[in-house]
Order: C-alpha cells, then structure tokens, then sequence
C-alpha cells in the first residue's frame, strides 16, 4: 500500500508548522512590520541561521544518510555567496557610477561606465580590469544560475575524480578539507579576481532599493525560511524513497549495495552534486545578510564546524540537523558576543568569551562518547522510539555506518 | 705587470708632488682660501684635489677635522687650524703641519668652517686613499667597504698604489678584486677593462655582475636615421614581439618626432569644453554617450581646427615608417660592451647551476619539515589508523613547552636540551591521556575519532591561547644555530634548517630502530595488523595501542621544538602544519614510514618548484600543490609507496 508523503514524514510537517510560527512571530515582534521587540541585527542573525540550519540538512544528506563526512561544504556555501555577492556589488557600484558620471557636461559612453565601476571595485587590489569571471555579473538572472552553476560544477568534478577512484572514509575526508583549502588560499591571492582578502563587501545594501535595513532584513528571513522549508521538504523526500534506501546501504554497507547492482558512484555523485547546490543556495542567502564576504569563512575549519553541528544535533534524522545548527551557532552567538554573565569562581572568574570554544570542544567530545544520537535523541525518548539491540555492533561495516545508538527502530 | 707599473708610477708621482709641496699643508690651504671658506660642492674640487695630491701625511688629519666641523679660520692672517673647545666660549688652536698649540683665542677672532654634505662626500673620497694606506687594518677595511657600497673613477688610482704595500693578505686579496671591479667599471683604457672583465666572468659574486649589468644597460631611442656615433645593440621592428606598434609610437611621441595620440578622456574634455548652446559640432550633447557619436562631433571640431586632429592609422605607419627603433648602450666601447655581454653571459649559466642547487637545498630543508612534522602523524594516522586532528595541537604545545623552559633555564643551548626530553613528556602523557579516554571508544570509527579530536584540538588551541595569549612567543635558538652556511653569493644555507635536517635525520633512525629492532616495535605491528591474533599470542593491545599513540604524540612535541626554532610559536601554530602532515602521510602511503619521507620530499620538492616559477606568490603555489596532490591522489589512491598483500589491511 501506498502511503502518502506526509504520513511516511510526519516531521515534515510538524518542522513546517514550527518554521511558519518562528517566522511569523519574528514578523510580528520585528521593527520592520511588528511591534519592534527584535531589533533588526537580531532578525539578521535569526535569518542568517536559518540559512546555517539549510546548510545542515545538506550536511545531514551527505553524511548523516549517506556516510560521507564531507570538510568541503562551506566551501559550495561561499561559493555561492560569491556568485550573488558579484552582482550585488557590481549593480550597486553601478547605480553610484550612473548617478556621478551623470553630473559630468557629456553623457558616459557605456564603456565609460563599465571602466568606472571596474575602478571602484578593484582599486582596492590595485586594478581596474574586469577580470573574466566578472562576465555575467551585470545581469542578475545569469548570476543567479551561476550560484547553482558553478559550486555544482565544481562538485560534480571533485566528486568525479574521487568516488571514481573509489576515496572513501577519513581519507575522502582529507581530500575535501584539502580542496577548501586549496580555494580558499586561491580566492586570498589579490589577482584570484575576487579582491583578494579584501572580499565583496556592502552586500546588504540591495541596488534599487530604498525601503531601510529594517524591512530589507525582513525579506530575507521570509526567502530564508522558505529556502529551509523547501530544502527540508526536499530532503525528506529524497530519504523516504527508493533513492533514500540506497543511500543509506551505501552508508552502512558500500559493498554490498554495489554487490546488489546499483551504481554507488552515481548515487554518491548525485547526492554530492545536489547537497552541493543547496548549500550554495544557502550561502547566497546567507552573505547579503552578513553584509561582507571574504575568503577566511570559507576556510576548512568552517566545514569542520558544519560537521559539528550536524553530530551534536542528531545525524541521520533532518530535524536533527536544524536544531543542532540552529542551537549550536545561536549560542555561540551569545557566548562570544559577551552577553553570557562571567562565573566568579574566587580565585579566577570564567569569561566565556575566552572558555566558550573550550566548552564547545569538550562538550563536543562529550556528545560522540556518550550521546551519538544528539539533541535528537530527546524526540526519542518522548516518542518512546527504541534502538534496536544489537548487541553494541554498528548498522554496517563502513565507516560512516550508523552506530546502534544512533538508529531507531 | 701593468699594476705594478702603474703602482711605480703613482708612487713616483706622489714623491715628486711631496717635493712641490715643502712648505706643508697651510700654503696649499692659503691658496684656495677663498674657495675653501665658501665651500660648494660645485667650487671646492680644486681644493680638495691639490689637499689629497700633496701626500702630506698630515693632509689626512686636516681633511678629518675638516669633516668633523672641528677646522677654524683666524679672522686676523686667514691660516686655518684644527680647533678645539676650551674654557668658556674660547678654542685652542692647533696648526696642522706642526702638530702643535698656537694659543687659544676667542670665538669672535676665529671663523668655523662648515661643509655641507655634498663637500663633505667629496672630502671622503679623498679620505680614502689616505685610509686605505692607514696602519689601522680596520680603517683600511671601513675604507674598502665604502669604496664598495659607491665606487667612483677617481678612487682607482689611490686604490692601485695601496694593493702593493698592504701587509695583510685578506685584505690584499679583497683590494685585488676591488680593483678588478673598478676597473671594469672606470679604466681609460679599454683593453684594460675588456681585460679584467674576462679575468672576472667565473666570478658568481653579486658586486661583479653589479660592476657589470650598468654596461650592457640599454635605453630605447628613435631617430630619423640611425647616429653613427653611439653604441647600438638592436635594431628593431616596429610591429614586432620586441616592439609593438603602439609601443614604437608612444616613443615617437615620447621623443616629440609624432603628435600624441588624442586618448578617449581627452576627446571627452575637448567635447566638454567646446558646448555650444547644447550642441557640440553640430551634435546634440544628450547624443553623446556613444563613440561614434563623439567620434563625429570631434572630427567636426578638428577640421574647423579648434582642436588637434585625431591621429589615423595611416598617419601611424607614415610616422613608423620615417624613423629607425634601436637600442643603444650607455657604454660608447663596443668592445666593452661585447665582452660583458659574454661575461654576464657565462655568469649567468653558472649562476642558474647555483640556484638549482639553493633550491634544491631549500627544498631538501620544507621537506624535512614537513617530514619532522608528520613523522608522529605516520605512526598515529599511519600505523594505527587513527585520526587526529589535534595532532597540530601536539607540536603547538611541544613548542609551548619549549618557550616555558627558556623562561626557568637562561642558557638557550641548555634549554633547547632540557625542552626536548620535557616536550616529550608533556605530549606523550597528553597523548596517553587522550588514547586512554577518547580514543580507546572510538577504534573502529575512524569519522567519529576526526570529529572528537577535532574537538580537543580546538578546546586546546583556546587554552593555549588563554594561558599565553594571542600575541607570538619567541623560542630563541642558541648563539651557535644563529648565521648561516654560505657557499657563495648565490648558495647558502642556515644553521637552524641544516639542524632541523639533522634532527629528521635522527628520528627516521630512531623510529627505524623501534619498529624493528626493539619488542615494543614488534608488538606495534603485530597489534596493528591482527589485534585479536596478537591478544591471543600474550600481548596486551590495549597498553600497545596507548604506547604507540604516546610515543607519536610525543615525537610530534620534539618536533614543536624544532619548529618553534624558525617560526613564532602562537597558538594557531598547529593549523599551519595539520593539513600539510595529512597530505604527507596520504600523498606517501600509509603504513610506511619510508612513503612518509617520500611524500615529505614530493611536497617540499614540489612547493619549492612551484615557487620558483612563481616567486611572487606563495599563496599560489599552495594552491596548486594541493590541486596536484588531488590529482595524484586519483592515480596513485594508496599513496607513493602502498603497502600490499596482508599488510595492507584488506
């Protein structure tokens, strides 16, 4: 018998209600639309982890469901903040070109025009050439396929080149965290085209826009909210089916899904390439948000994080993933950001600015010693799901298989 | 045979001009009084000239006071005296020749002569010959060294007539060579320069090929026809690789032989000041944002010769046409020329042997680095198979530990010999402390361990930072590690990576010698390769494993120490190394630690490389080494040198 999607999902649904609630209580409590009980940096901060908690159900597809621990996602997620982050920066730039040059006794040529932005924008590292990447960057629609385009491609080549030679495990690990690496040292060169480490910067200002930050910020927790609704909905449909199936054998047993027949490296590919999208989605709404992006956010240490989040939020279950960003970012918001009151112990008083990443690391340690399941667990223990008894052996042989606490019944 | 000739001569000629000159130095002084009071740069050569040329032993004394501001005139006869401060606002004089006091006398009666800086340059130079006769060795040296750093014409005379009489070898040999360089640069004679320029082309010494590159120093020209009388190296093409068409035409105009091109932004302005009643030329102004538009109003504007006329291409080929390109020397011997062209020629083959050999030892020296900072990873991530990201973290706090015993031990060859052992120590319990806790649970998921050690790294690098702060803690090395080898101009390595190289060295014999030579070593491979065979035949996994995780832990302090030697010890000092280590050990092949100093040496060979092809940028060839190194991955996935059959784990 065929049961519906929701039925099969019933957190889809349960998840959606809660994300329309947050976002129409943000609304209403923001200073844009509502009451301004949330000042607008706090609504950019909820918009940006809602981007963050998009990114982690990208990250909980490859790794929670298909077993690759992948280092290299923030990389896709800066990316793509790139991609959009390039037109923002060249139509503003524009707008301010237009309107000073038209002062001037004879009307620009558009050559004039082009030449004056390319100034503007790459003074900075010392050039005033559009370098070739910057083709597209006049036209939204082009640039905005490109936020897909380009981390997709650069995934699908990556990909490629290791599941073909059969890269697995910690070392797949490795090769990822070196291909961050290698990008974000390339984009840190002054001639990489991409200012250097000087980044986009000014990207929360929309061109053509003239509604005040409060409203803009708005906006983007509404595109936000529905780029998580639907990357969850996504998701969960790609795991409730056949294709999910499969994924979670190549996790648990590579071996024996190939043996089966079914073409490993294809599934892995797909799964690779489309987690590669999403989370270049989520970059393109992240970056406007933050307002600057520079190569330093995409170094591997961002992914390794990324990686964090998913395990102490619960890997292998979507929900998990989004409360372990969502949980894990806000509150390093606000230990770092000092609002966290000291602890005077007498004889030294903890300030979490310094002791917060301490904290995070050992808790971290903690949560894969003694909770594999993570904050999703809790759900477990309401809804009284078991673990299957297994007598302490993992799901499967792989490396990435489920441990047994990790699964449910 | 020359020299020597030479040298007779200048001493003959300084005899006889001592002669001349018996009265002393004040008759000399006293006939160029007036210029010597005004003192110019532009008037005083004669002065000097006379002052250095007597010989007078005494003329070196007078030209020091004179530089040191300490020359007075009296007002009363206009003799000249060194003088010295004495009670209130008094000086005492002293006459030069005599060397004794002549009174004291007021400073209203007396006149101080002031050179500028640019007689005082010129009074210098007329030093150095005397210094470079001057008993004091270090005087003489102190004279060649500034003849070195801005050589002059004049100095090689005085230079020639001291080779001979200087007592000290080295300094002999040094004056030798000097002169060799000056001559080349400044001999009249020109076989004499082509001469020593042959004498001097297997020399790979920086000051010669400084003595030699200004001759062969070319300056673009153009002229209508080509001058006979200058030194011309090519002639060249318009429109070809060497001289473009637009770069021909920009020296005609450089040289004022063609009208300047008339640029887009001056085409603007010609049309902006030229609106006439929102029209120009005939063009409505809002038209204007197109070139051909503009391009038509100004043409309009130019035949009624307002403006000046846009040059065509056809005007281009005329003007390109009417006129020769070529490269002149500022050097006018053409002999001289040609002789430093094979000279630099042939240094420059010798120099690029040298360099390969530089590189290579620069690379040797990266390659023992990475080497000393994996070889703990190749026994934790490469026997065992486990995954540590804190393994950076482990020679951030070797290199700590080292920096705290220089605070307690104030010797640093002490210290560097007691941080050694204790950076063993602290790392190897740390090591223990972690194997034994976190990842004894974590054997047979090698995710879970990159993820939890990932954890501790970061919550050490925090309490590092929290302990010593963020700024950088210097690990000084011992006097005796301080300096470098050198080779020659081109070749030379420093102690501390000659040390560094060493010590690689010693730990590839040490580990060597445990794995193979010691019970603990057996063990390790047995447990590493069948744990539960092993357990059965008596040996306890459990205490191997936390052994062997230790003993790499602890290697990987030693190497802190190394490291903090030549880098600032902060405490993202570990982030540097951690990926490089990893790819060393993946690149070379796991489970060996012969593939580990293959892979060391295949990215220190291969970073250097890169380098070299793109010195400017370092960050570059970090990229592309790591772009390589994916790429090797897919044809070699088990690393350089793979382990098979059972060893290999599958």
């Amino acid at each position: 018998m065929e049961r519906s999607f929701v039925a099969k999902n019933p957190s889809v649904l349960v998840f959606l209600t809660i994300l329309s609630l947050f976002t129409l209580g943000v609304t209403v409590l923001s200073e844009g639309f509502g009451i301004g009980v949330i000042s607008t940096s706090f609504v950019k901060t909820l918009g940006k982890t809602l981007c963050l908690c998009l990114i982690a159900v990208a990250m909980d597809l490859v790794w929670g469901f298909t077993g690759i621990l992948s280092l290299g996602h923030f990389a896709f997620f800066g990316l793509g903040g790139y991609m959009i982050g390039m037109w923002l920066m060249y139509e503003r730039t524009r707008l301010i070109v237009v309107e000073s040059l038209s002062q001037a006794d004879i009307p620009p040529t558009p050559a004039e025009v082009v030449d004056a932005i390319g100034t503007q924008i790459f003074g900075v590292v010392g050039s005033s050439e559009f370098p070739l990447i910057w083709s597209f960057s006049h036209s939204l629609t082009l640039q905005l396929i490109l936020v897909v385009v380009v981390p997709g491609l650069l995934a699908l080549i990556f990909g490629w080149l290791a599941f073909r030679s059969r890269v697995t495990g910690v070392y797949l690990s490795i090769l990822t965290q070196a291909m961050t690496l290698a990008l974000a040292l390339y984009l840190f060169q002054n001639d990489s085209g991409l200012r250097g480490n000087n980044g986009l910067s000014g990207l929360q200002n929309l061109p053509g826009v003239t509604v005040s930050q409060d409203v803009v910020s708005l906006w983007f927790l509404w595109a936000s909210a529905l780029a998580l609704g639907l990357g969850y909905m996504l998701a969960a449909w790609i795991v409730s089916g056949k294709f999910g199936s499969v994924l979670r054998g190549i996790r648990d047993n590579e071996a024996r899904v190939r043996f089966l027949g079914y073409s490993v490296e294809a599934y892995k590919l797909a799964v690779f390439t489309l987690t590669a999208c999403i989370a270049a989605i989520a970059g393109a709404l992240y970056y406007p948000q933050a307002g600057i992006i520079n190569p330093e956010e995409m170094a591997p240490i961002a992914s390794i994080y990324l990686a964090v989040w998913v395990a102490i939020g619960g890997r292998g279950r979507l929900y998990g993933a989004v409360i372990g960003a969502a949980f894990v970012s806000l509150l390093s918001t606000w230990f770092t950001g000092g609002q966290a009151p000291d602890i005077p112990l007498g004889f030294y008083t903890i300030k979490w600015v310094d002791w917060w990443q301490v904290l995070l690391g050992v808790s971290f340690v903690l949560v894969t010693l003694f909770a594999p399941q993570g904050i999703g667990g809790l759900f477990d223990l309401y809804s009284n799901q078991r673990h299957p008894d297994r007598h302490g052996a993992n799901l499967g042989p792989d490396e990435g298989a489920l441990r047994e606490k990790e699964a449910s019944l | 045979m020359l020299r020597l000739f030479l040298a007779g001569l200048a001493i003959l000629f300084a005899c006889l001009n001592a002669n001349a000159q018996d009265g002393g130095l004040q008759p000399i002084l006293q006939d160029h009084q007036e210029i010597i009071v005004k003192s110019s740069r532009k008037t005083i050569k004669p002065a000097i000239d006379a002052l250095a040329a007597s010989g007078l032993p005494q003329a070196q004394v007078m030209l020091e006071t004179w530089v040191a501001k300490d020359m007075w005139m009296r007002k009363s006869d206009g003799l000249f005296f060194a003088g010295k401060m004495a009670e209130g606002r008094s000086y005492e004089l002293t006459d030069f020749d005599t060397g004794k006091v002549v009174g004291t006398f007021e400073k209203s009666d007396l006149k101080q002569l002031k050179p500028n800086s640019g007689v005082r340059a010129m009074i210098g130079t007329a030093l150095v010959q005397f210094q470079l006769t001057d008993p004091d060795r270090k005087k003489r040296l102190a004279a060649l060294k500034s003849i070195q750093r801005d050589p002059e014409g004049a100095l090689l005379e005085p230079l020639r007539a001291s080779i001979e009489d200087e007592p000290d070898v080295d300094l002999k040999a040094q004056k030798q060579r000097l002169e060799r360089l000056l001559t080349i640069g400044y001999d009249e004679d020109v076989a004499a320069r082509v001469a020593a320029i042959e004498e001097m082309s297997n020399d790979l010494g920086v000051d010669v090929r400084a003595a030699l590159n200004p001759l062969v120093a070319t300056s673009r020209k153009t002229a209508a026809d080509l001058p006979s009388d200058v030194n011309v190296a090519i002639i060249l093409e318009p429109g070809s690789e060497a001289l473009s068409r637009d770069d021909a035409y920009h020296l005609l105009v450089a040289s004022d032989l063609a009208a300047p091109h008339v640029l887009p932004d001056d085409i603007r302005l010609a049309l902006a000041a030229n609106i006439d009643g929102g029209r120009v030329g005939g063009v409505p102004v809002a038209q204007l944002n197109k070139t051909t538009a503009r391009a038509q109003a100004y043409s309009t504007l130019a035949e009624a010769g307002i403006v000046p006329a846009l040059v065509t291409e056809a005007d281009i080929d005329m003007a390109l046409g009417a006129h020769v390109f070529f490269e002149t020397y500022a050097e006018p011997s053409v002999e001289v020329t040609a002789a430093a062209e094979k000279a630099l020629k042939k240094i420059e083959r010798k120099v690029g042997l040298n360099q390969t050999l530089d590189l290579t030892l620069d690379a040797v020296s990266l390659a023992s680095i990475y080497f000393l900072a994996a070889i703990g990873l190749a026994i934790t991530f490469g026997v065992m198979g486990v995954i540590n990201m804190a393994h950076g973290e482990f020679i951030m706090m070797g290199a700590y530990t080292g920096y705290v015993v220089q605070q307690y031990v104030p010797d640093h060859t002490v210290s560097i010999i007691v941080a050694i052992p204790m950076a063993f120590a602290v790392t190897f319990a740390m090591g223990v402390a972690m194997e034994r806790l976190v990842i004894r649970w974590l054997y047979a998921r090698p995710l879970e361990t990159l993820l939890a050690t990932f954890g501790i790294s970061i919550a050490l690098q925090q309490l590092a930072k929290n302990i010593f702060g963020t700024q950088a803690r210097p690990l000084t090395a011992p006097g005796w590690l301080d300096g470098a080898w050198v080779m020659n101009d081109v070749v030379s390595i420093s102690y501390i990576r000659i040390a560094i190289f060493v010590l690689a060295l010693i730990f590839l014999g040490m580990f060597l010698y445990i794995m193979k030579r010691t019970r603990l070593g057996l063990e390790m491979r047995a447990v590493t390769q069948n744990p539960r065979m092993a357990g059965s035949m008596g040996i306890n996994p459990g205490r191997v494993n936390m052994l062997t995780f230790g003993l790499g832990s602890g290697i990987a302090g030693i190497a802190g120490v190394a490291i903090g030697l030549f880098a600032k010890v902060t405490s993202d000092l570990g982030n540097d190394y951690i990926v490089q280590s990893f790819m060393t050990v993946v690149v070379g092949g796991v489970g060996n630690i012969w593939g580990a100093l293959a892979g060391a040496g295949m990215i220190g060979f291969l970073q250097k490389g890169i380098e070299w092809m793109n010195p400017s940028n370092t960050l570059a060839a970090q990229t592309y080494m790591i772009i390589f190194i994916i790429i090797f991955i897919q044809f070699r996935p088990r690393g350089i040198i793979a382990l098979k059959g059972r060893a290999a784990g599958d």
